[in-house]
């Protein structure tokens, strides 16, 4: 489970990321046409990590060549940046989130379970680090061609940004919330499921025991000397049978408790999908303001980089005239400013949301940690009663049986 | 009365008398007792009769006897059965049980002994001495087959249970002031091979002669029961209903309680697979699991003791309800025998007092075939008068007989009495105890619960403080 510092989104981050340069991105295209990427290096380093403890990890270099499209030639210096595996997750888990249709590449094995010859799994084994190095690469270079996953903007920022984007975490902290809401439900379903079964037995146990009331009573009314002793064991009998029905009405408080919790796991995914939603609305106002972007660029530069039919069409029936061509701008950039405020609304909605979903989250976990706790306490002291009245019990029936 | 306590285990429990020989001594020097001790039917070879005692007043003072004398807490004869072990031949497979013997009466050549025996044998003495002493009480076998179908006939269970039953059942005859003298009791305890002895015996002829004359009794039915057999009757009827009724309501605690420790178990895991999603709940859930593991396992001891101890011997005393009525048959057909046999001498009577108003008729068919009407008359008379003793002679017999048998039923139903409460007593306070016990565990169970988490509670307030 995560456990989360930062609650709110860096809005800037958005807004940097966003504006990335449109040639970097070919509609239909793959990025690996206009950048080369590649995990160069592995490197060790201590620090201080988020509960303050000393720890030694190994991080990456991601280095990526912007590749000039036109001379397929690739600029010598390139741009880098230090990532440690944790961060792929992270990245990660964005993408099965965000592309749940998609079969998203793996990573390398998080730890050196599956290595042959030696004895130990340790992470910091040269062999492990390097092989590790290939594997992060190999899964780089796979997003990297992948149709859908490679348009994928915190892809971009991934591999270039060194601020990687915040609310990456939360969308990954969402995930994982609903997946706890889920599994939170199966297993109090199950739970009750059991619990009913339990009483059940436990109620037929219980009032069987009547039937030894009733016998001995009658019984005793035959014997002489044994007369007494049957007798009163008996009313012990009834007394224990008639003792469930207590018992269980208690049962029935825990249980109580359970279902109350049963029924928050649905809210809980409610919020999660909110979340979803929010982030659904976001990407589809960046998404047209980037398209919004890359027409204008086309038009300002005559070029056309992406496939269109209307750019055929123009290619074919001839181009605009110059006139035409300025209506459109004019209008593009009118449609871009709306679609920048439409994006910092909406990057600020969901800001907003996020903020208040998640401290509401941390309140919910707290309560339901000091809730379930105290039922389970109670169950136990229940438990308690109920063995005490049975000592009871069978200590004075087997009191009248001596005297039988 | 009762010489010795029956043991569940296979140990005898209480040590050798020191004195012994003054114990015998003193049945000696009663000269009743000795006349009785030495009597043939009763003792040695010859079981093969129904005994006729020949003084049915030593018979009460034996049991008088027994009655004003305290409990002797010494024990001369220790019966052992365990070992199980399977035959397998070409016709059939079958179980045999070791009964070891240990003993330092006198009437036995040795102070050990160690044979083997199945099933049919135990039948066989049962029956040997159900026919010698078709009066006493003798305390039932275990059933020949186990018509529930729960348990297959070699079960591990199965053998366990009879093996058990088997012994109580040879302790009782040998704590048994009466049948522990028996001579086929002796057979049983020390021959190697009951083969030859079970040969022996009435002929199946007169066996069946036997059963006729049982058949027609009971049929024919006693004139008047003598009001304590009533009683008795009437008692063991109602016993038999709350036996049976007890045996059933304690099958069914049983099968309950292990349905109840089934789901309990399938709690557990349940609790284990949420601690696994937790992080602050993950060592309270992890806990409760465990502590409904515990739970779980203590219940199906309980079971255990329910089903090994207070079921069987409840369905031992439904089993000797069974004994009792036909301890009580059989008294009533000594009565109804005798009852007969009054009747015939009745008749008897009543034929001879007719003959002397002899009709016409007789005399005129004794004429014609040339007799002396006067001599046959005579003939007649000594006929009838010597029928008539011998009737008066049996009935004398049997007289005593019914007496004897009377009154060995009476001193062995009220040693059958005590030793059913004690019996009764002892198993009820056992499951009793074995009930609390249960409790007591699942208490510490909880209570340890409770405890780690309140320890928990307080560290975490350390933690704030400082």
């Amino acid at each position: 489970m995560f456990s989360f510092v930062v609650y709110y989104v860096n809005t800037l981050l958005i807004d940097t990321y966003l504006l990335f340069t449109p040639q970097m991105v070919e509609k239909g295209g793959t990025l690996l046409k206009g950048l080369e990427i590649s995990v160069a290096e592995a490197e060790k380093r201590t620090g201080k990590n988020a509960v303050s403890i000393q720890e030694t990890y190994t991080v990456y270099l991601i280095e990526t060549r912007a590749v000039d499209n036109v001379s397929e030639v690739a600029n010598p210096t390139p741009d880098s940046l230090w990532r440690r595996y944790s961060e792929f997750e992270i990245f990660r888990n964005y993408l099965l989130v965000t592309y749940p249709f998609v079969v998203v590449p793996p990573l390398p094995e998080k730890r050196a379970e599956f290595v042959w010859h030696k004895l130990s799994a340790d992470n910091m084994d040269p062999d492990f680090v390097e092989r590790r190095r290939v594997g992060l690469e190999n899964f780089l270079l796979r997003v990297a061609s992948h149709p859908v996953l490679s348009n994928d903007k915190i892809f971009y920022s991934f591999l270039t940004q060194v601020f990687f984007v915040l609310c990456l975490l939360f969308c990954v902290g969402f995930f994982e919330m609903k997946h706890y809401g889920d599994e939170l439900q199966s297993v109090i379903s199950q739970l009750l499921r059991v619990r009913a079964r339990v009483a059940d037995r436990l109620y037929g146990v219980y009032k069987v025991h009547g039937n030894y009331g009733r016998v001995f009573s009658e019984w005793s009314a035959i014997e002489k000397e044994m007369g007494d002793g049957l007798q009163s064991a008996g009313h012990h009998m009834d007394a224990y049978a008639a003792s469930i029905d207590d018992i269980l009405e208690e049962e029935e408080h825990y249980a109580d408790q359970l279902k109350e919790y049963l029924f928050y796991t649905e809210a809980l995914r409610a919020v999660c999908r909110k979340h979803e939603l929010c982030q659904f609305e976001l990407e589809m106002a960046a998404q047209d303001l980037i398209s919004k972007k890359q027409q204008r660029e086309e038009l300002a530069t005559g070029t056309v980089r992406t496939f269109s039919l209307k750019g055929m069409t123009s290619k074919l029936f001839g181009q605009e005239t110059p006139e035409q061509r300025e209506t459109k701008l004019k209008t593009l950039e009118t449609q871009i400013e709306e679609g920048e405020e439409m994006v910092k609304e909406r990057t600020a909605e969901c800001d907003e949301f996020v903020k208040n979903a998640w401290e509401d989250i941390e309140r919910f976990r707290e309560q339901k940690d000091r809730d379930l706790k105290e039922a389970l306490i109670s169950y136990a002291i229940m438990q308690i009663s109920m063995c005490k009245k049975g000592i009871q019990v069978w200590n004075n029936a087997k009191e009248c049986f001596s005297k039988m | 009365m009762m010489s010795g306590t029956v043991t569940d285990n296979n140990t005898p429990t209480a040590t050798k008398p020191e004195d012994l020989a003054g114990q015998v001594l003193d049945l000696d020097e009663d000269d009743d007792l000795e006349v009785f001790s030495k009597d043939a039917t009763f003792m040695d070879g010859s079981s093969f009769n129904s005994p006729m005692p020949t003084s049915p007043g030593s018979m009460v003072n034996q049991y008088k006897f027994e009655e004003e004398e305290e409990v002797p807490d010494t024990k001369d004869i220790f019966v052992t059965v365990d070992k199980p072990e399977s035959h397998v031949t070409a016709i059939e497979t079958f179980i045999t049980y070791r009964v070891l013997t240990k003993t330092s009466r006198s009437e036995f050549d040795s102070s050990e002994y160690e044979v083997r025996r199945r099933y049919q044998d135990f039948l066989w003495l049962k029956g040997k001495l159900e026919e010698t002493h078709p009066t006493l009480i003798v305390h039932p076998l275990p059933e020949k087959f186990v018509m529930k179908g729960m348990m297959e006939r070699f079960s591990d269970d199965f053998v366990e249970t009879r093996k058990r039953a088997l012994h109580k059942f040879l302790n009782r005859i040998a704590d048994h002031p009466v049948l522990s003298c028996s001579e086929d009791f002796k057979i049983f305890l020390t021959a190697e091979e009951l083969g030859t002895h079970k040969k022996q015996g009435p002929g199946f002829l007169s066996r069946i002669g036997d059963t006729v004359r049982a058949v027609a009794a009971s049929v024919r039915g006693v004139r008047t029961r003598p009001e304590e057999f009533i009683a008795i009757q009437d008692y063991v009827e109602a016993f038999s209903q709350k036996m049976t009724s007890l045996d059933k309501v304690t099958q069914r605690i049983i099968k309950e309680q292990k349905e109840y420790s089934e789901e309990l178990g399938e709690g557990s895991p349940v609790y284990t697979k949420w601690s696994d999603i937790e992080d602050e709940l993950m060592v309270p859930l992890k806990l409760m699991a465990s502590c409904l593991d515990r739970c779980h396992r203590e219940s199906e001891e309980q079971v255990l003791q329910l089903s090994n101890s207070l079921l069987p011997t409840l369905h031992e005393y439904v089993l000797c309800t069974d004994t009792l009525k036909a301890v009580l048959r059989r008294r009533d057909n000594i009565q109804a025998e005798l009852e007969a046999k009054t009747e015939t001498l009745a008749g008897k009577k009543t034929e001879a007092e007719a003959e002397v108003e002899s009709k016409v008729l007789s005399l005129a068919w004794d004429s014609l075939v040339g007799k002396d009407p006067d001599e046959v008359r005579q003939q007649r008379q000594q006929k009838l008068k010597g029928e008539m003793k011998e009737i008066k002679e049996e009935i004398d017999k049997m007289d005593d007989r019914l007496e004897w048998a009377n009154n060995a039923l009476k001193a062995d139903w009220n040693r059958w009495q005590e030793r059913m409460r004690a019996d009764l007593r002892s198993v009820f306070n056992r499951t009793a105890e074995k009930n609390v016990e249960y409790y007591e565990k699942c208490l510490a169970v909880w209570e340890s619960f409770l405890l780690s988490q309140k320890t928990e509670d307080s560290e975490g307030d350390n933690i704030l403080d400082s």
